[in-house]
């Protein structure tokens, strides 16, 4: 069988093992092992089996596609994606509803990514999840009483869910089509909800995984009318070119909206267009004979609706409401509240969900909607980027919950992709989404050990952890280095953040070279550079450097078992060298991630039609030294800022955090009450529902119930008439009929004498009777029979 | 007509068997003895039994054809055979009576009444 043919199966196979861990957990969890002990390890078995499967995939698309050196040059697709459609589940009209893939170098990347971080979290759960083998006290659960919550352990449910994320993913990963990825998409929002509200029976757990799950609803709810914008635009919704049942082959949505690959303008397919002209096309239908010249005419007006203009709101709507679903799933700046309240759940969920895969879906779909988006979407993109990636650092400053500092600095980071994508810079967010998803991971899981350790989420309370666990602290240190973008920038050469933060922040100053009105964007960029490395410094002294500050965690500390270790000991690996490129420059996950570039958009100078003041840059314009070099040079010196005072403060304690913290009291109370953007919320959204439905609920009860109430009032009198009319009248007759009958049946007794003469007298007498009778009143004559 | 007169035809039969179910009638209506009565059943049976043989004779028709034929004959060994059944079952009954009341008066036979 040839490898192109190969390729899909391994794929789907990847995708379909966690399922089926799943589907077993699901029905013999509890019963593998003591407490559910095997369920841990067939999940990891299944994702280690992904991994392997996805390793493979890797493998078949470098001998189809060999990283050579003109191959590197051209960029764009070497060959082109494979769109395969496996199964229909329904045809309406011309709405398809198919299980598809859009395999390309993007996807085969984003498997292996996703496997091979959740093959890690499988691995160190497998550790970190052993109190819920036996009996769990929860003492953060009071029950009436005032005693802590005793439950059963509930191992097997948590791979059980692990398993189901892994199949969501890596299906919203494979999808071939907007529908597909819409379902996969609500697959992972529920088990984010499931895995946030792990420990449901605590108040904060059920109510960030509502939170979660309702303020993902707002962004779905603009994914959904981009869907049907998509949808009536486009007339499919499957991504690549697909057959029909004739076999001929149908355009799919990029190649409608980009037909020809370096056109930078994106074109307003036919449906849009026919769609906002609806009243020309109205007055052609009307007025022409029959149908099949007003079919001819209003394709040779398309054209020139299309320049005048028309249908190109509705590209724009579409691309806003795909924008709207990822602003919701990446916590971009209106809706980032959820995030951080989602560290209630376990760490390797934080790790997994909330760091490193689900929330880069959102900048996935954005990726991978890149044709379609026009330069106003992008605009707005990298708006909301830049915002978020401000908002989202401050207060990451002045957290002292250490997974809440890793849960405002994953919004920050989420926030440079979206940067990076609105700017142009397609490759560069990518490379971040894989980059930063490595190094978040270990960070995340390294956290998680410390608090394995502490058992405390403070970092106020920790501090000089370093000796007990070194491993943990060590490849923390990593982390942190990989996020600030460490690196040498002489020699070009770094850890994998290093990379990645430069590229975006060289997109960020190409874009302001050619649009100095917004500039501010590069500035955010470049400061939240210095954000980072400050913040992600800040929490390695605080919990590692230094002198214990409370005695009772620091005597509890101790470094995590190996099968937690190891995990760390990997992803500290990958976070080094995921950003290496080898082989003079051809085999890497930047070269990789290139040959699935959209060229169409980054490939020249496009200007949207309602905003031809901003340009967008080519994205090849980066590598030249003139942006390239000062781009290295600012990242690299606000890292260092960031750095160096981080160091200053918390390190050295030359500066004392308080004393800055009264200096700035202002800003610092801004900053914990995380920019009052919750209150804000709960005045503008939560307060006017909860007072509407206060109001609709006092409707009800005063208006509704009451009409109701006196309804049933009405209804039991005229009953209760109905019952007195029943049992005077209609029931006295029947009594009287029956009594009737009943004096008579008395009187008639007496006939019965029990005297057998009397009886022989009566018959022949009346036998007698009816013969004189007859004898003297029947007509022989006339009697008929 | 003057039966005395005419040859012995079906009439005379149809009289002759007239009294005896007038003469049965009688005797269930003013027997007391409940065997009394089980004699005057018998005489009733036997009177319309009578009545079929007529009917069922050639001899008696003056074309030699009868009303029943066979019919008549097959109809009289039915009534014969029901007779002897209902005496069995009848004087089955009566003995039961005696057993439980030292007598055959069925006058005195009125439990049932209403």
């Amino acid at each position: 069988m040839e490898l192109i043919k190969i390729l899909p199966l391994l794929l789907e196979s990847a995708w379909l093992l966690p399922l089926a861990s799943f589907a077993l957990i699901v029905f013999f969890g509890p019963r593998m092992g003591k407490g559910g002990r095997w369920a841990g390890y067939l999940a990891t078995a299944a994702i280690l089996a992904s991994l392997v499967l996805s390793l493979c995939a890797l493998g078949c698309w470098f001998v189809l596609s060999p990283p050579t050196e003109e191959a590197a040059h051209i960029g764009g697709f070497r060959i082109p994606p494979l769109n395969v459609e496996r199964y229909c589940l329904g045809q309406f009209d011309s709405l398809r509803i198919v299980v598809g893939y859009y395999i390309d170098s993007l996807t085969i990347a984003m498997f292996c990514m996703v496997t091979l971080v959740a093959s890690c979290i499988h691995v160190y759960s497998l550790g970190y999840m052993h109190e819920e083998l036996e009996e769990v006290t929860d003492p953060l659960v009071r029950l009436a009483k005032g005693q802590p919550l005793r439950r059963r352990g509930r191992f097997p449910r948590f791979f059980q869910y692990l398993s189901l994320f892994c199949f969501s993913m890596l299906g919203l990963v494979i999808a071939g089509n907007v529908a597909m990825v819409f379902v996969f998409w609500e697959l992972v929002g529920i088990c984010s909800y499931l895995l946030i509200g792990f420990y449901f029976e605590r108040k904060s757990a059920s109510d960030a995984a509502n939170k979660a799950f309702i303020v993902n609803r707002i962004g779905d709810f603009g994914m959904i009318v981009g869907l049907m914008a998509v949808w009536t635009g486009f007339g499919t919704f499957s991504f690549g070119d697909w057959q029909d049942t004739e076999g001929r082959v149908q355009p799919g949505i990029f190649r409608q909206v980009r037909p020809s690959p370096d056109a930078p303008k994106p074109i307003v397919p036919d449906g849009m267009v026919q769609m906002a002209a609806c009243h020309e096309v109205e007055a052609i239908v009307c007025g022409a004979p029959d149908l099949a010249t007003a079919r001819q005419e209003i394709a040779a007006r398309l054209p020139l609706w299309r320049s005048q203009g028309y249908g190109y709101w509705l590209l724009v709507i579409a691309g806003l409401g795909i924008f709207c679903g990822c602003v919701g799933k990446s916590a971009q700046f209106p809706l980032l509240v959820w995030l951080p309240d989602a560290m209630e759940g376990p760490t390797p969920v934080s790790a997994l969900i909330h760091a490193a895969t689900m929330v880069a879906a959102g900048v996935y779909l954005v990726g991978r909607f890149y044709p379609v988006f026009t330069p106003e979407v992008l605009l707005v993109i990298a708006y909301v980027g830049s915002i978020t990636l401000f908002i989202a650092a401050t207060i990451a400053l002045v957290a002292t919950d250490i997974k809440r500092v890793l849960a405002y600095s994953t919004v920050s980071q989420l926030g440079y992709m979206m940067l990076a994508l609105g700017v142009g810079g397609w490759l560069a967010g990518m490379f971040h989404l894989f980059t930063h998803a490595f190094f978040k991971s270990l960070l995340f899981l390294c956290s998680g050990s410390v608090i394995h350790a502490c058992g405390t989420n403070e970092m106020p309370q920790m501090g000089g952890l370093r000796k007990k666990m070194p491993w943990t602290a060590y490849t923390m240190l990593v982390g942190c280095l990989a996020i600030s973008g460490a690196g040498v920038p002489v020699l070009g050469v770094g850890l994998s953040g290093y990379y990645s933060k430069d590229y975006i922040i060289a997109q960020a100053l190409l874009f302001k070279s050619q649009n100095p009105t917004h500039a501010w964007m590069f500035y955010v960029a470049a400061a939240g550079a210095a954000l980072t490395a400050f913040y992600m410094f800040r929490l390695w002294y605080l919990t590692f450097a230094g002198q214990p500050r409370d005695e009772h965690v620091a005597k509890h500390a101790h470094e995590s078992p190996a099968v937690m270790v190891a995990p760390l000991v990997v992803l500290a690996a990958l976070s080094v060298a995921a950003g290496w490129n080898l082989f003079a420059k051809q085999l890497g996950l930047a070269p990789l991630l290139d040959s699935a570039r959209p060229v169409g958009p980054t490939a020249g100078a496009s200007a949207g039609l309602w905003i031809p003041q901003v340009t967008q840059p080519p994205e090849e314009l980066v590598h030249t030294p003139e942006v390239h070099v000062p781009a290295a040079l600012i990242a690299f010196t606000m890292a260092l800022v960031g750095f160096l005072l981080a160091t200053s403060i918390y390190g050295l304690r030359k500066l004392d955090a308080a004393d800055v913290r009264r200096q700035f009291s202002p800003i610092y109370r801004f900053l914990v009450h995380k920019w009052w953007l919750d209150e804000l919320y709960d005045f503008a959204f939560v307060r006017p529902v909860l007072g509407i439905s206060r109001f609709a609920a006092g409707v009800d009860r005063k208006g509704i119930d009451w009409l109701a109430d006196n309804l049933a009032r009405w209804v039991e009198l005229l009953s209760r008439l109905d019952d007195w009319i029943d049992r005077t009248f209609v029931d006295a007759l029947v009594d009287l009929t029956a009594r009737w009958t009943y004096a008579l049946g008395l009187r008639l007794r007496a006939i019965q004498t029990g005297n057998i003469r009397q009886y022989v007298m009566l018959i022949a007498v009346g036998t007698v009777a009816l013969f004189v009778l007859m004898s003297l009143y029947w007509n022989y004559a006339t009697a008929s029979f | 007509m003057n039966l005395l007169t005419q040859p012995v035809g079906v009439s005379h039969y149809l009289v002759v068997g007239a009294i005896l179910f007038v003469c049965g009638v009688v005797c269930m209506a003013t027997k007391r003895n409940a065997l009394g009565v089980l004699m005057g059943i018998e005489l009733v049976l036997n009177g319309a039994n009578l009545n079929f043989v007529a009917f069922g004779s050639p001899y008696l028709q003056p074309d030699g054809r009868a009303a029943l034929g066979l019919d008549g004959q097959l109809l009289a060994i039915f009534v014969i055979v029901l007779a002897a059944a209902e005496a069995a079952v009848a004087l089955a009954i009566v003995l039961c009576y005696y057993n439980n009341h030292a007598t055959v008066d069925v006058d005195r036979a009125d439990q049932l009444k209403g």
